[in-house]
């Protein structure tokens, strides 16, 4: 199962990318194991992903918290708190 | 009498036409007004707020601002504001641009515009939407500052402020 994972302002230019695709060997995935998967891609993943940072997630682009279930094709998104206005 | 039922229709079709706008360019206020207003008789009342870029922000001069959004995502977040603005105050119409991009002092930010039979209702959902706007819709502000770039932090005063939206004392 692929997700696509999009990242927005702050966390695309720390994770010098602003989309990767996450690949699981099963199906029955939350958001919670993406971001364990994110996790392990390096120091800077570990750092700001980290349970006390405060991202948002989005799936289809609708905000979730990090027990909601991801499908195949779907488009999850970590974002910043927002500062627009 | 045909006719005039097609055309109460369609108008009817007119007032609810939920406007949202994420663009590069500025717009011009009175020209946005006239035209979310001078379809429907019925306004008595046009509320509107411009947000306009400072050059100063925590104690540092700021030379430019540049805004980032989710395409799709943002507009939709926007609608689904209005929406709500729609469903908790008598309202006919409302409308929201925002503009992204690099900015520079004095530019205009956003505009929120809301047309109403009286002006309470269209006060209050201004200020809601404005509100709901900068604590939930994607973008995202960094500034350039005389020491260097950064992004601005999210602000307790904003949730604060979209906070007092869930007390139904505040309608």
């Amino acid at each position: 199962m692929k997700i696509k994972v999009l990242f927005f302002a702050k966390l695309r230019e720390l994770f010098g990318t602003s989309q990767v695709d996450v690949t699981f060997t099963e199906s029955n995935n939350k958001v919670s194991d993406v971001l364990a998967a994110l996790r392990q891609k390096g120091e800077v993943w570990a750092e700001e992903l980290n349970e006390n940072k405060s991202f948002r997630i989005a799936v289809n682009q609708e905000m979730v918290t990090e027990d909601v279930m991801i499908n195949e094709g779907d488009e999850m998104a970590l974002f910043p708190p927002v500062t627009g206005g | 009498m045909r006719a005039m039922r097609w055309l109460c229709f369609l108008r009817s079709l007119a007032d609810n036409v939920m406007s949202v706008r994420v663009q590069t360019e500025d717009f011009d206020v009175s020209q946005e007004m006239l035209a979310l207003r001078q379809k429907n008789p019925k306004v008595g009342a046009v509320a509107s707020f411009v947000g306009v870029v400072r050059d100063l922000n925590d104690g540092d001069e700021v030379s430019a601002l540049t805004l980032e959004h989710y395409p799709g995502m943002t507009e939709r977040s926007l609608e689904e504001i209005v929406s709500e603005a729609k469903s908790r105050w008598n309202i006919y119409d409302a409308l929201i641009i925002h503009r992204v991009g690099t900015l520079l002092p004095l530019d205009q930010i956003v505009l929120v515009l809301v047309t109403s039979a009286h002006r309470g209702e269209s006060f209050k959902a201004c200020e809601f939407l404005m509100d709901y706007l900068k604590t939930r819709a994607p973008f995202w502000k960094k500034e350039q500052t005389s020491s260097g770039e950064r992004w601005v932090d999210a602000r307790t005063t904003d949730s604060v402020a979209a906070m007092r939206w869930k007390n139904t004392d505040d309608e």
